[in-house]
């Protein structure tokens, strides 16, 4: 970021101290044909999709417009205001934003802990911790989220069992799935299940790369673990920190098939829709691509200014990334 | 997980860029019907269905006689997977180059197809062909939109009531002949055997529900010249829909459970000997052989309000269809004809089960194999069929009834604001 930043302002300034000198002029446009791949491949891959993304979801496009029963004709901003006029979505809106949050900031604490208690443990452990935690990872969503319901089935599940064993006879048949609030919690309990890992090794390479040295004097000087963490291991592994952050808000907003498994397309009379499910039903599903992609586009804007509005956060306190 | 996501993600923008890459407006195909030529090769697609060699076998049958009798053309059947069907059925109207001649479809797909401009109107040919006498008339409904026919109907698929045969004896009771005494039952058995539901129902079990409905004197959605209007709301069909929901509770099938339940979760629950009543199709008579409750059970048409009456089932089932954008349309109606004709649909249920849809061939088939008849009698008491309305798919995928159900037997609504609401819901697709 650092080297990216200067090269620009260096370039700009450079002509007016050495105005003979037009070698260095052509120098401004070195970067950019380094670059020129690496953009070519993101404009054809990112952009243009983006582009279509927005175009469509200013057009009535159905699966009748695709297959040429009907033409294909301009709304304006009609989809958006079907969208907007949904009470439903934004409700839908509102328990996502509130899940991912949730999710993510599990996920993290889950991660983060872990991680740290990797580096203290012995080897053997250490290692049973990764391969449960690689297992835990490399399970597909489908998989995971149907051993978990499995779990957690009041008829046959052995958590339920398990729970009126030790003597909480209330979850006896108890249904995880029927209440809202449960429901959600069920849900995010395998999403952290499956992320975690991903936090967890992430966060433990980067611990892994912090000199010893440091957190023996810390220890030294006589501070907890949490201070540790808190004062010393924090601060240097920030932007890997930044990194695991933004990615988990990434994928926790877009969470679909965790609770399109689990809650049987978004739960007893809808009350665990999140985003990504609601476009599917009512956009995809029955080929309103229109539909879709102006809640695509929304999502969008949403996830590119909770990352702006992040990264101003972060910029704000003090360092560079 | 998130490799697989962003695979997706990948996978998907890479999709958008070479559809789009072409032209900058969004792809549309011309979709115009393609010609007619006498020779050369057609493709057809079928499902595949779980155990699909004697399917497959039978086709090859009626595929052969159709090559007899046309020289120099050549068929070509593939089986695609029913789980990816609908990408795969769009992805052919899309791109004619790469489609089908002839489809087998979902019947509650007929209108859908038809908006899209995907399947050829068969009108005429269909009024032409001896055969489609016998159709029985549901089947008939169940490929027209609006007058014109569609396709061919291959087989129905019904639902009727299974009861466990040795709890009735131990209570005294008798396969009930009224949905009152059905109820009556139900509470017994779950009284008698508390953890067992006494009528598994689901929430999000939409064509168990539906017969209360019908039986009722409701409907779904009236049509007046083509435009269809939510029915829902009707007080015969708010009384059908409260017989329904009526039946969860503790004394029966506790919400907690049976809420989020849907088809297939209460005839499993059958099958492993969970419950003493469940509303299952002939298509699940396989899965209930192959359960705990083999030799202890039997089957009754679902019954009606009144005694003698059989509440009005759902005809589900496949046909089979012309594409629109077939480059040999003469051929294709003929191989549609054999492909769904007596012969392939006797041929079918010997191999798969499949019911019928001609009622001479339907009523044989009954003395053959004496477990259909309760759904026979079921289907010749008069079955009902989905609204043929375009915004039916999308009503479908929103999930607008199991809501609605869900909603009532949560207690969150009560059956006049849940059925409101349905109704506004379905009344926006159909009106878009």
């Amino acid at each position: 970021m650092t080297a990216l930043r200067s090269g620009p302002r260096t370039a700009r300034l450079r002509p007016r101290a050495a105005p003979r000198d037009p070698a260095r002029r052509h120098g401004g446009w070195t970067p950019w044909l380094y670059l020129a791949p690496a953009l070519a491949v993101l404009g054809a891959l990112l952009v243009y999709p983006i582009y279509q993304l927005g175009l469509i979801s200013f057009l009535e496009y159905t699966q009748a417009q695709v297959s040429g029963g009907q033409p294909t004709t301009f709304q304006g901003l009609g989809n958006y205001a079907t969208l907007f006029g949904d009470g439903e979505f934004w409700s839908v809106l509102l328990a996502t934003v509130v899940f991912a949050a949730a999710c993510v900031l599990a996920t993290l604490a889950t991660g983060c802990a872990l991680a740290v208690l990797l580096t203290r443990v012995r080897a053997l452990p250490r290692l049973a911790l990764m391969l449960a935690g690689l297992g835990a990872w490399a399970t597909p969503a489908i998989t995971g989220s149907t051993v978990w319901l499995f779990l957690f089935d009041p008829d046959f599940g052995p958590v339920d069992k398990a729970l009126t064993a030790l003597g909480m006879s209330g979850f006896a048949d108890f249904s995880w799935t029927y209440d809202r609030y449960t429901a959600f919690a069920l849900v995010l309990l395998e999403v952290v299940w499956c992320s975690f890992p991903f936090v967890m090794i992430t966060v433990y390479a980067g611990i892994r790369a912090v000199p010893a040295e440091i957190v023996e004097a810390a220890a030294l000087d006589g501070a907890s673990a949490w201070r540790i963490w808190r004062s010393v291991l924090a601060p240097m592994l920030r932007p890997i920190l930044v990194v695991v952050t933004l990615q988990s808000v990434i994928w926790d907003f877009k969470l679909f098939t965790q609770i399109y498994v689990m809650t049987d397309g978004g739960g007893v009379a809808r009350q665990n829709l999140v985003l990504n499910v609601y476009a599917y039903q009512r956009a995809f599903a029955s080929s309103q691509y229109s539909l879709g992609a102006a809640i695509g586009v929304v999502m969008l804007l949403l996830l590119l200014g909770v990352t702006l509005v992040y990264l101003r956060l972060l910029r704000r306190q003090g360092e560079e990334l | 997980m998130h490799l697989s996501a962003r695979l997706a993600a990948a996978g998907a923008a890479l999709a958008l860029t070479a559809l789009t890459a072409t032209a900058c407006a969004p792809a549309t195909s011309d979709g115009a019907a393609g010609g007619d030529s006498r020779t050369g090769t057609l493709r057809v697609w079928l499902f595949r269905e779980v155990g699909n060699a004697p399917k497959e076998k039978v086709v090859r049958q009626a595929v052969a006689d159709f090559t007899a009798a046309h020289k120099g053309v050549k068929v070509t059947v593939d089986y695609i997977p029913v789980d990816t069907r609908a990408q795969r059925v769009k992805a052919a109207f899309n791109d004619p180059s790469g489609a089908p001649d002839v489809i087998e479809y979902g019947n509650t797909d007929t209108a859908g197809y038809v908006a899209d401009g995907g399947l050829a109107d068969v009108t005429k040919e269909f009024g032409a062909w001896s055969e489609a006498k016998d159709t029985d008339p549901t089947a008939r409904r169940s490929v027209t939109v609006a007058g014109k026919i569609y396709g061919a109907p291959l087989f129905v698929g019904v639902r009727a009531l299974y009861y466990r045969t040795d709890l009735f004896e131990e209570l005294h009771l008798r396969p009930p002949a009224t949905q009152d005494e059905m109820a009556a039952a139900a509470r017994k058995i779950r009284a008698a055997h508390p953890e067992m539901y006494g009528l598994a129902v689901g929430g999000a079990y939409t064509y168990g529900a539906l017969p209360f409905l019908w039986s009722a004197g409701g409907a779904l959605a009236t049509e007046k010249d083509g435009a269809f209007t939510a029915a829902v709301t009707t007080p015969a069909a708010r009384k059908g829909i409260a017989a329904y929901t009526g039946l969860f509770g503790d004394d029966n099938c506790p919400a907690a459970k049976c809420a989020g339940m849907n088809g297939n979760d209460t005839v499993t629950a059958f099958a492993a000997g969970r419950a003493g009543m469940a509303i299952g199709g002939d298509f699940n008579h396989r899965a209930v052989e192959a359960g705990k409750v083999k030799g202890e059970y039997g089957v009754v048409p679902l019954p009606g309000r009144k005694k003698g009456e059989i509440a009005p089932a759902f005809a589900g089932g496949n046909n089979i269809g012309v594409l629109r954008s077939t480059s040999h349309r003469t051929l294709a109606v003929d191989l549609m004809k054999r492909l769904a004709g007596k012969e392939t649909q006797r041929g079918l249920f010997d191999a798969m089960g499949f019911l019928p849809t001609f009622t001479d061939i339907r009523a044989a088939a009954a003395k053959r194999q004496p477990y259909v008849k309760p759904f026979v009698d079921t289907l010749d008491a008069g079955a009902e069929f989905v609204p043929a309305a375009p915004g039916w798919a999308t009503v479908d995928a929103s999930l607008v009834l199991p809501t609605m159900y869900q909603q009532i037997v949560s207690g969150r609504k009560s059956v006049d604001a849940a059925a409101t609401e349905a109704a506004h819901a379905m009344d926006g697709a159909f009106h878009k």
